[in-house]
């Protein structure tokens, strides 16, 4: 079984991020970028399939600029076996939205015949939490979102799913999108020598055009601002002193 | 134009909380009709809410996997001019897989209805918030309920009934889900949450039992969840839960930006760490540099 692990770019999740001046958007000019942590989880996921002998191919696939290269080489660097990336735009200010990257992800479906799409439960830049579900829908699979344990067998997988209130555990059929949660691996690091192995890995690069999809937004951002800023307040000296705070100045208690 | 709203259940019971302030958010929008796939007295508490025009009613399909409750989802979204949820786990499992059914964008945690077609939303975690304008012809959204009052009861709405079937695309096996006395996280006034400075399982019953103290509800950080001190739907921040309080109470935690992105619109937060230059003390109103095994105690002492 094919498994493919979508893997976005984004800012490092350690980054401070800025809004640009103009209202436009956040501002990723020489800002550190990283794969989207969920997406590390993946491919690690992907990886000890392919250990276990689950898997037999591990491709991973970018949608975005051409600088997605890197994440994708880190990808392969991991383990992964082989990587497209799909050239969807030039700013690396432009956000492919996630209806477009489905369609754009199902194309790489028809081509690949995968069992499996390991996805991130969400991208940590524009957190919308929605890729996976959009893509199982326009294949017409099974999906399994937020998955905390994954156990493939035959034409199954079990899936258990972070929810409200705890853990859930469904069984889906096999082809099936699969979404991963912080909780279900710890990835590994890339070490040196795998990762000048993975220069020699193949990486294809396609265009929206090659799928024939449309990857023009539907939204359009109309302003980007700052929240609000908290101040920092005080520091009590005591338990005491804190709990006159709250019972006399704040009223919470 | 009427709204679709669907109601979270959650083990056969309405997450009332949720959908009251979902109901909220949308109330601007039109009439609502609330969509409850789960048993009649869930639907019938649905019917109740206030501001609740009409309740589709579906016996449950199948414990509300994707699969089935989008294609009931899309089967009624004829007729609506917007379909939204609450944006919990249940919600956010189903609307994108029904916008994408439906070939339009989905919006996620939206914070704000600006009008008909214009969302407000936070990106980066909450360190930016972007408004945008979708050209969709239906809006799919869900709302984060943080930012929205519950509606009130007494509503009176006519249940419906309407036919789900359920998919053969999954199946449910089990649900381990942890039943407390406690308030919900989510609605909760006070929140008393633990992080990796508590240092175990075992005395994590000190965040718990400080908590009961407050009648608060219980939250962790991502480290306490990861390292077993907590269960998952504890978690608070940008991957976890949001939540706003009236009262916050973050004990040794350090204050990551994915854990801020999860309470800093707390009406008031109180910080217990050692460490003095801990980044929560940069959010926190009261601050207690302290040991948390002794300040902890002492607090359950002489609350
Ligand atoms: C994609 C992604 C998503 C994430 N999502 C979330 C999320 O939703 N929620 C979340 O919380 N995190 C999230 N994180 C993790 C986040 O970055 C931090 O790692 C995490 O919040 C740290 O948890 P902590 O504050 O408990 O632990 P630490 O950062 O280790 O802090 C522990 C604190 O305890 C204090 N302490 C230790 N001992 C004592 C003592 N005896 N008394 C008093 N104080 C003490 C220390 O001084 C320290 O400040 C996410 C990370 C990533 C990459
Ligand atoms: N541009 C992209 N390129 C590759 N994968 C993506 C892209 N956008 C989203 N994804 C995948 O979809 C997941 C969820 O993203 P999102 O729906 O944007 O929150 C991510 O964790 C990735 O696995």
């Amino acid at each position: 079984m094919k498994v493919l692990v979508p893997v976005k770019r984004v800012i490092d999740y350690n980054v401070k991020v800025r809004v640009k001046a103009d209202g436009s958007g956040v501002d990723l000019a020489n800002v550190k970028m990283s794969m989207n942590p969920f997406d590390e989880i993946a491919v690690e996921e992907a990886i000890r399939l392919k250990e276990k002998g689950v898997a037999t191919e591990v491709v991973v696939v970018s949608i975005g600029v051409k600088q997605a290269q890197e994440t994708l080489r880190t990808a392969l660097a991991m383990g992964a076996d082989r990587a497209i990336l799909i050239e969807a735009a030039a700013d690396v200010h432009t956000d492919i939205e996630p209806l477009a990257v489905a369609k754009l992800l199902a194309g790489v479906v028809r081509d690949e015949a995968p069992g499996l799409v390991l996805a991130g439960k969400q991208a940590i830049d524009n957190d919308m939490n929605a890729t996976g579900q959009m893509l199982a829908a326009l294949l017409g699979w099974s999906q399994a979102t937020f998955a905390s344990e994954l156990a493939v067998e035959g034409d199954k997988a079990t899936v258990t799913r972070e929810v409200d209130g705890g853990l859930q555990t469904i069984s889906v059929k096999l082809p099936a999108v699969v979404s991963v949660d912080l909780r279900l691996n710890e990835p590994r690091y890339a070490s040196l020598p795998n990762i000048m192995k993975a220069k020699a890995k193949p990486l294809a690069t396609k265009t929206p055009a090659d799928y024939g999809v449309d990857v023009a937004p539907r939204l359009t951002v109309v302003k980007t601002t700052e929240p609000a800023g908290r101040k920092a307040g005080v520091k009590v000296g005591s338990v005491d002193e804190l709990i006159a705070k709250l019972k006399d100045e704040a009223g919470v208690i | 134009m009427a709204v679709l709203l669907l109601a979270d259940v959650n083990g056969g019971q309405l997450a009332t909380d949720s959908v009251a302030k979902a109901l909220t958010a949308v109330a601007a929008l039109g009439e609502v009709h609330l969509l409850v796939a789960g048993p009649a007295s869930a639907a019938a508490e649905a019917a109740g809410l206030a501001g609740a025009a009409k309740v589709l009613h579906a016996e449950d399909a199948g414990h509300g996997l994707a699969e089935g409750l989008a294609d009931l989802v899309v089967s009624l979204a004829g007729g609506y001019s917007h379909i939204a949820a609450a944006a919990t786990p249940y919600a956010k499992n189903v609307l994108p897989r029904v916008a994408a059914l439906l070939d339009v964008m989905v919006l996620s945690d939206v914070t704000a209805v600006v009008d008909a077609d214009t969302f407000e939303r936070p990106i980066y975690a909450g360190n930016a918030f972007q408004t945008v304008k979708s050209s969709d012809k239906v809006k799919v959204f869900t709302v984060r309920t943080a930012a929205f009052a519950a509606a009130g009861t007494g509503g009176s709405a006519a249940v419906s009934p309407v036919a789900a079937k359920p998919s053969d695309l999954s199946a449910w096996v089990e649900d381990k889900v942890a039943t407390s006395d406690r308030p919900e996280l989510t609605s909760a006034g006070i929140v008393v949450s633990g992080g990796r400075g508590v240092g175990s399982q075992a005395d994590f019953a000190l965040i718990e039992k400080l908590a009961d103290k407050l009648g608060a509800a219980v939250g962790a950080s991502r480290a306490a969840v990861d390292s077993g001190y907590a269960p998952n739907d504890w978690q608070v921040g940008q991957t976890g839960k949001v939540v706003a309080p009236q009262l916050y109470v973050a004990v040794g935690i350090s204050g990551a930006i994915q854990h801020l992105a999860g309470m800093k619109d707390s009406k008031v937060i109180v910080a217990i760490n050692k460490d003095e230059e801990a980044p929560i003390f940069q959010v926190a109103d009261y601050g207690l540099v302290a040991d948390l095994f002794t300040a902890v105690p002492e607090l359950i002492e002489k609350l």
